[in-house]
């Protein structure tokens, strides 16, 4: 007997009479039907979605943010989450860094024919999960079935709409000499956890994927600090370095690091150091870096360590009028040196 | 994080640089070998906190930065033959070839993929018995036990279908090689651990000879590299010329017979090709003859035309400390680390691509 997954605990899979997704599935016939009946709307039911319509139609007034993201994660299940919480998780971070409020997301999914409908199941819970927590609806959507071999699995796309939040003036231009650079929470965990279970890789650790969703958190900050606030970032792929080499770049001042004051995980440092990776080039999921008046910095930090995802929250550095466009890091001996934006992506060294 | 921690720890690497404040009294050149020093060097940054009269140049103990043009073309050219799988170390990958690189080859459809091991490729290759299993088997003496355990191991499962790209190096010779150059400025050496800790240090009591210098066996951690530094800067000021092991919890004056005794099984000392440095006499292992079979280069036809190197390049200069990277016309104007014209360039263990990320901070 095969175990159930947490996800079909508590929302089992209605009995269907296939078990993998084929072509079929995606045809838009009968097949497409089955699958969309009694899996997604069933299982992602809301107003807007029960309309069965071609789009959604809502109201909207004031301002809004608009983000879009696509998902294509390999292995789709990692420790801590996968490619659906990843996808709602992320799209939803990324309008909390515009200072929106998640209000609406699509949903689209390009399957590869072979997945089993267990495994589609597991993503679709995960999906409602994360979404009835953060509080926002799955409005409008599009299932693609292609042939084996031409996708890996699964890809999911989401693209989300938020209401800016009335006292966010989050822009780069807003970014001044002496703002200090705040991260909410250990560094490298999402990266290394996805890399622990890739294939080829034979290491056993207990990391686990930080995937979360962060908007609660940063709407509350946003309440309190309003536009001393200066820019909100996910360091998601390539990391906190390459994201403050954006900033650096786009802002045209320079940003001062300092390498001690960087959360890093004890297991995930050590896990960089035998794969040959420098964490600041790490993928994060569920971390966001606030560039943020100085003044407020200290009551800032404090508020984000109270919150659900910012317990290591830590100041880790500030902007400085001296090497414009550059990211320079003081190391934990006194050393100084630039941190690069990264040539492609990062690979292990050999010794 | 033990055994590292204490290693980096801030108030150990001020008490040796004030030690070394107080010993230096002239400028001194010291290279370090290895690149997995010249990273720590330059990551840590230790070069700008270092008393002005040391002179930290670095030698062209990088595998991939060495590795010549023709063998990554081979790589490449073997990538794309039908039925192989290719397996190389991670930062392999992205050197240019001639023409292209291995992860373009991947990209345009070849069967390239990253290991940690290269047992993990004589895994993939009984996994898959109707394909070749290729590994790219660079590096120094450190990276070459594995290698040839691969080989042993692929032998003792009666695999037909494993066979590595051997293009091993060796330290000692090219130590030689750069203080027999007549222009060297070279003044002492900063042997590479981890190589010593496989081979152990007898070699290094010839050269320490043969050219009346200070070579310290030394680790990779800031404190390491400074006691190193320290070690050498009190031989040097004092006019002596010995063989000395800053690194003594890892390597012992034997290294590690288990480990040269499965090396000795698989490869045999060969005249190797450096890129930037050329040919250097007896200064690599190759697969020995009776394992022809696990020998990529024996195993298939490879005919590649040899691919000219950039004449504006001054890479041999470079690692062997003539000439600073920011010296060469084409230094982070048409050579960057995107596209690097040499050696040194390629890799961030490269002088070159060292110096370039490591620039404006002073």
């Amino acid at each position: 007997m095969s175990t159930l997954s947490f996800a079909q605990l508590s929302c089992p899979m209605p009995k269907l009479d296939f078990d993998i997704i084929t072509l079929g599935h995606g045809s838009g016939g009968i097949l497409t039907n089955k699958l969309l009946e009694s899996g997604v709307f069933n299982l992602l039911k809301n107003p807007y979605l029960d309309e069965r319509h071609d789009g959604a139609v809502f109201n909207a007034t004031g301002k809004m943010a608009f983000s879009t993201d696509s998902y294509v994660i390999t292995p789709i299940f990692f420790p801590g989450g996968n490619i659906g919480d990843l996808a709602v998780n992320g799209t939803l971070n990324d309008l909390a860094m515009c200072g929106a409020i998640p209000k609406y997301l699509s949903l689209s999914f390009i399957i590869e024919e072979g997945l089993t409908m267990t495994e589609f199941w597991d993503i679709l819970v995960s999906i409602k999960i994360a979404s009835e927590k953060a509080g926002v609806h799955i409005v409008t959507g599009d299932t693609k079935v292609v042939e084996r071999g031409k996708g890996d699995k699964i890809f999911v796309n989401t693209s989300g709409i938020g209401q800016v939040h009335p006292s966010a003036a989050i822009s780069s231009k807003n970014i001044v000499t002496g703002d200090k650079i705040i991260i909410s929470g250990n560094i490298a965990t999402h990266g290394i956890a996805i890399m622990s279970v890739r294939e080829g890789l034979d290491f056993e650790t207990d990391i686990v994927s930080d995937t979360a969703n962060v908007a609660h958190d940063v709407i509350s900050l946003l309440d309190e600090f309003g536009a001393q606030i200066h820019l909100l970032r996910d360091p998601t792929r390539g990391g906190v370095a390459t994201v403050l080499n954006e900033i650096a770049k786009d802002i045209l001042l320079g940003i001062d690091l300092v390498q001690k004051q960087i959360p890093v995980l004890e297991q995930v440092q050590g896990a960089c150091e035998l794969l040959g990776l420098d964490p600041l080039y790490v993928a994060n999921e569920g971390v966001f870096i606030a560039i943020v008046d100085a003044e407020i910095s200290d009551h800032f930090l404090a508020k984000l360590k109270t919150m659900e995802t910012g317990n290591d929250a830590a100041v880790i550095g500030e902007v400085t009028a001296a090497h414009p466009g550059q990211v320079v890091i003081k190391s934990p001996i006194g050393g100084r040196r630039v941190v690069n934006m990264l040539v492609g992506e990062q690979l292990p060294r050999i010794c | 994080m033990k055994f590292l921690t204490e290693y980096r720890n801030p108030e150990m690497v001020e008490m040796y640089l004030e030690e070394l404040r107080k010993t230096v009294t002239q400028p001194w050149t010291i290279m370090e070998v290895c690149g997995g020093q010249t990273h720590s060097l330059v990551k840590n940054g230790i070069l700008n906190i270092l008393p002005e009269q040391i002179q930290m140049v670095h030698g062209p103990g990088c595998p991939v930065c060495v590795t010549p043009l023709q063998l990554i073309d081979k790589a490449v050219f073997l990538a794309e033959k039908k039925g192989v799988i290719l397996c190389s170390f991670g930062d392999m990958i992205r050197v240019p070839g001639s023409e292209r690189s291995l992860l373009e080859a991947k990209a345009a459809g070849a069967d390239v993929r990253i290991m940690y091991s290269p047992l993990e490729a004589v895994k993939l290759a009984k996994e898959n018995p109707d394909r070749e299993v290729v590994f790219f088997a660079v590096g120094f003496e450190t990276t070459a036990p594995a290698n040839a355990l691969s080989v042993m191991h692929a032998k003792l499962l009666g695999l037909k279908n494993y066979s590595i790209l051997a293009s091993h190096v060796l330290v000692p010779p090219a130590i030689e090689a750069i203080m027999n150059d007549e222009v060297t400025r070279i003044q002492a050496f900063l042997a590479a651990g981890h190589v010593c800790a496989i081979m152990g240090m007898g070699q290094y009591y010839d050269l320490v000879e043969k050219f009346d210098m200070p070579i310290v066996v030394t680790g990779f951690e800031p404190v390491d590299l400074l006691q190193g530094i320290l070690m050498t800067v009190r031989q040097l000021e004092a006019g002596k010329a010995n063989l000395e092991n800053q690194y003594a919890r890892v390597v012992k004056p034997e290294g590690n017979p288990e480990a040269i005794k499965i090396i000795e099984q698989v490869f045999e000392v060969t005249d190797r090709e450096w890129r930037g440095l050329g040919v250097i006499q007896l200064s690599g292992w190759e697969v020995k003859e009776e394992l022809a079979q696990f020998d990529a280069s024996k195993r298939f036809s490879i005919n590649i035309a040899r691919a000219p190197e950039c004449p504006d390049c001054i890479a041999g200069q470079i690692l062997k400390g003539i000439k600073k990277p920011g010296q060469c016309s084409e230094f982070a104007t048409r050579c960057t680390p995107e596209h690097p014209l040499g050696a040194p360039m390629v890799s961030s263990e490269g002088a070159c691509a060292a110096y370039y990320h490591f620039a404006n901070v002073r």
